[in-house]
């Protein structure tokens, strides 16, 4: 019910790691919500109070070339209801693991355009439990991504937008038989494919990067929760957040940066209005013998 | 700077287009059955007992038209007609419901308990409404087809269609009316052919039934009910199976049969099991008085008990003195050192929650939105009694042999945790948090175990061969609810043993029913 599914940092932004370099750090992720929208019906549940999701996750980005990056990401999520019985999950969730390509990157106008294709796989490294929504910590499928994204820098400022088409693989759960609005006599679950919209806009130098962003998680099918009903993995589940993001790289230690940023659902059906904010610390380790100079404020 | 808007829109497009197109539909375990095929006819199963009709022939069928009369002919003709150019929707409702009438609509009323098996939502001031079944459709919508009402709701249907098809057997053996595929060879028969007079059809006996029946427990899905009606009859015709006479005879006399229960359950007592804020107050009161810490409901707001008044209704195994006498003793005093062990016992369960107790737990919750654990047997039983090629009325005899006990067992159960109005686990120590919802009413006895004991002890007597793995399915689906966190091991200890007392009753029952194993 949350879609706090952190992928690798940067699948989804610009940033390209140089050729050896490998950027790996930890980041902390809280999320709550007490309003949830079941279907369209935006409600709380004091039995469940705020529902709340801590995400400890380790990420890392290795450039192949300077064109063409691997990326993964691991977190380890532990939910908690506030009120209510029910009892809080955790354990590791899905790990992904990502090639992001820059084919074209050239000056067009005053400023430089880049292209990027990513695909990205991620699957579930722990058997936990995807049928006790809203505390689960994942919804258990295996998803193919296939994104395509444009940034163009102008002087200090960019935009990158991109467009992604989420495949999603059945999900199978511990019981022989589920409704959604039909009676299934399965323990499997047909996961319905998800779309996803991004737009960054901010400021973006060697020293630091501001950015404004906007997501939106859109599901190619499934159905609503029912009246005062449970959710379940493959429901209907859309979001759109905004937020803000922050990096920041320390000079005083070459290859030190910080990260730390926010995002609000404004919208959303099936999904709880999440209040999310991150946190992470990353290292640049450089397997060549030079220094990690960056040739623009896209590249590590 | 046009360029870049194409190369954008490309990149962009690719991102969504890409995808590979691969089928993910899901397939039921039941969605390709092959059709049933009966090992024996059970041709004289209209001296079998019936449970509410004081005989096979309380409600009278008229002798058929001959085979030869020219309206039989053109009945005959009716079927050919659909032969001679059928599409794939039809040869799909042909496949559906030849795998058996009395599991397809075991099934749909499944179906209809899942849908309907939700907890109404609050009203702004913190009550709840209840669903009016003189309102169906309006929210929240009737029924709450929680556990109870779905155990009785199970009950009706098969106990119904039994009866209808020990009627149905006995007009089949006077009258001896031949299959139409039997007795015109032009007409294919899309489905196994049988020795078994199709005059009055036994598929029409049960869906009839199964209308009249449902239609008082889900008055609001009359539509859908009529439509698979409409589907069962069409594909007993296309199949060459049954003319329209035989359907006719079978709907009529399904429907009479199925209007004695309507009547018996419009007075046994299920209408006001909800009971009154009056009632609950005297279940709390009464339980202060005997010196015991009552239950009450852990939901916020509080929601008042699910129908506490359930353990009045009557009882189609016994009479209402045996169901008080089979209400066990008390549990252990809520201040005694066994029920301190038995919390301990079930908060160090929820505190080592492992993986294995959850796919125990959730396969056996049965909670919000599910068919519950009285037709989660119904499924147990269905996917055995498909191995087994019964005829149709073995199929409903065994149906409505598990179903009466599951029901009874529901009144039996209700009334015990009514009476004694025991605490939760996770009321007396709120650190325990459960692997699955807390179910809004009193603890003692376990519903699941009561359920599981009498489904195993039915199931044992009608395939024997599979006693161990039906005992073995209870005892996993009783100590599900101590891995849960909702009961103690005095709950499910005791629900288990009153269920097989009940379950006992309708093995007793089918042993002397005149229908044999």
């Amino acid at each position: 019910m949350s879609l706090t599914q952190v992928s690798a940092q940067t699948d989804i932004d610009a940033l390209m790691m140089s050729k050896n370099n490998f950027c790996v750090g930890p980041m902390y992720t809280y999320s709550s919500w007490k309003e949830y929208w079941e279907g369209t019906f935006k409600r709380d549940n004091a039995n469940l109070g705020t529902v709340s999701s801590q995400m400890f996750s380790v990420m890392g980005n290795y450039g192949i070339s300077d064109k063409l990056n691997v990326l993964f990401g691991l977190p380890y999520v532990k939910t908690k209801a506030s009120q209510g019985t029910l009892h809080g999950q955790e354990g590791f969730q899905d790990l992904s693991l990502w090639v992001k390509w820059m084919p074209i990157e050239k000056k067009v106008g005053k400023g430089v355009l880049a292209v990027y294709g990513l695909g990205g796989v991620s699957f579930p490294v722990s058997n936990y439990v995807a049928d006790m929504l809203p505390l689960s910590i994942g919804l258990g499928s295996t998803n193919v991504t296939f994104r395509g994204m444009v940034d163009y820098q102008l002087k200090d400022f960019f935009a990158t937008g991109s467009a992604s088409y989420v495949l999603r693989s059945n999900v199978d759960i511990d019981r022989t038989s589920y409704y959604t609005d039909e009676l299934i006599l399965s323990n499997e679950i047909e996961m319905p494919d998800a779309a996803q919209f991004n737009l960054r806009i901010g400021y973006r130098t060697n020293r630091m990067i501001a950015e404004a962003v906007v997501n939106n998680w859109t599901t190619l099918g499934g159905f609503d929760i029912t009246k005062n009903n449970m959710p379940f993995p493959s429901n209907k589940m859309n979001a759109t957040t905004v937020g803000v993001n922050l990096k920041y790289n320390i000079y005083a230690v070459d290859g030190l940066s910080l990260t730390g940023g926010g995002n609000y659902v404004v919208a959303g059906r099936n999904v709880g209005q999440a209040t999310t904010v991150n946190a992470g610390i990353f290292y640049i380790l450089n397997f060549t013998n030079k220094k990690t100079i960056s040739k623009s404020p896209k590249t590590n | 700077m046009k360029n870049i808007f194409l190369i954008s829109a490309v990149v962009i497009s690719a991102g969504i287009f890409i995808p590979l197109s691969c089928s993910k539909s899901v397939d039921g375990r039941t969605d390709n059955l092959a059709p049933l095929q009966p090992a024996k006819t059970d041709i004289n199963a209209g001296t079998w007992t019936p449970v509410l009709l004081t005989g096979p022939t309380e409600f009278a069928v008229a002798a058929p038209i001959a085979t030869n009369t020219p309206e039989y002919i053109a009945q005959v003709n009716e079927i050919k007609t659909w032969q001679a150019d059928l599409n794939n929707d039809e040869k799909a409702i042909v496949k559906y419901w030849s795998a058996g009438a009395v599991l397809r609509w075991n099934e749909l009323l499944r179906e209809l308990v899942a849908k309907h098996n939700l907890p109404p939502y609050q009203n702004a001031d913190g009550t709840y409404p209840a669903p009016s079944a003189n309102n169906p459709l309006a929210y929240p919508q009737f029924p709450f087809a929680n556990p109870p009402y779905a155990a009785r709701a199970y009950a009706y249907v098969a106990a119904a269609q039994y009866d209808a098809l020990v009627a149905a057997y006995y007009y089949k053996n006077l009258y001896k009316r031949a299959a139409p595929y039997n007795v015109d060879a032009t007409v294919t028969a899309l489905i196994p052919k049988s020795d078994l007079p199709s005059y009055p059809s036994e598929d029409a006996v049960v869906a009839g039934a199964a209308v009249e029946t449902m239609k008082l427990l889900f008055p609001g899905d009359q539509d859908f009910i009529q439509q698979k009606f409409e589907e069962h009859m069409r594909a007993r015709l296309i199949a060459g199976a049954n003319v329209r006479s035989d359907l006719d005879a079978g709907e009529a006399l399904g429907k009479a049969v199925a209007q004695k229960f309507v009547t018996r359950a419009r007075g046994d007592r299920a209408g006001a099991a909800a009971g009154t804020p009056a009632d609950w107050a005297k279940l709390e009161s009464d339980c202060i008085a005997r010196g015991e810490t009552p239950w009450y409901s852990l939901e916020s707001p509080k929601r008042p008990p699910m129908l506490p008044m359930f353990g009045k209704v009557k009882t189609f195994l016994f009479d209402s003195l045996t169901a008080v006498s089979l209400r066990p003793g008390p549990p252990p005093s809520v201040s005694s050192e066994k029920m301190k062990a038995e919390t301990e016992e079930v908060l160090n369960y929820t505190k080592n929650d492992s993986r294995e107790n959850y796919r125990i737990v959730h396969f056996w919750a049965d909670g919000v939105a599910t068919y519950t654990p009285p037709g989660h047997w119904d499924a147990i039983a269905a996917e055995d009694f498909i191995t087994k090629n019964y005829s149709e009325v073995r199929w409903a005899r065994n149906m409505a042999l598990l179903n009466m006990a599951l029901m009874d067992a529901a009144i039996v159960c209700w009334d015990t945790k009514n009476y004694y109005y025991n605490p939760r686990p996770c009321q007396l120590n709120p650190a325990i948090k459960t692997l699955t919802g807390v179910p809004n009413f009193p603890s003692y006895i376990s519903g699941h175990s009561t359920f599981s004991g009498a489904a195993a002890a039915v199931l044992e007597y009608i395939v024997p061969e599979n006693a161990a793995k039906y005992n073995a399915l209870a005892a996993e689906a009783s100590n599900s609810r101590i891995y849960a966190g909702i009961h103690y091991r005095s709950d499910c200890v005791v629900g288990l043993q009153v269920g097989k007392n009940i379950g006992t009753y309708a093995a007793n029952r089918g042993k002397t029913d005149g229908a044999g194993n």
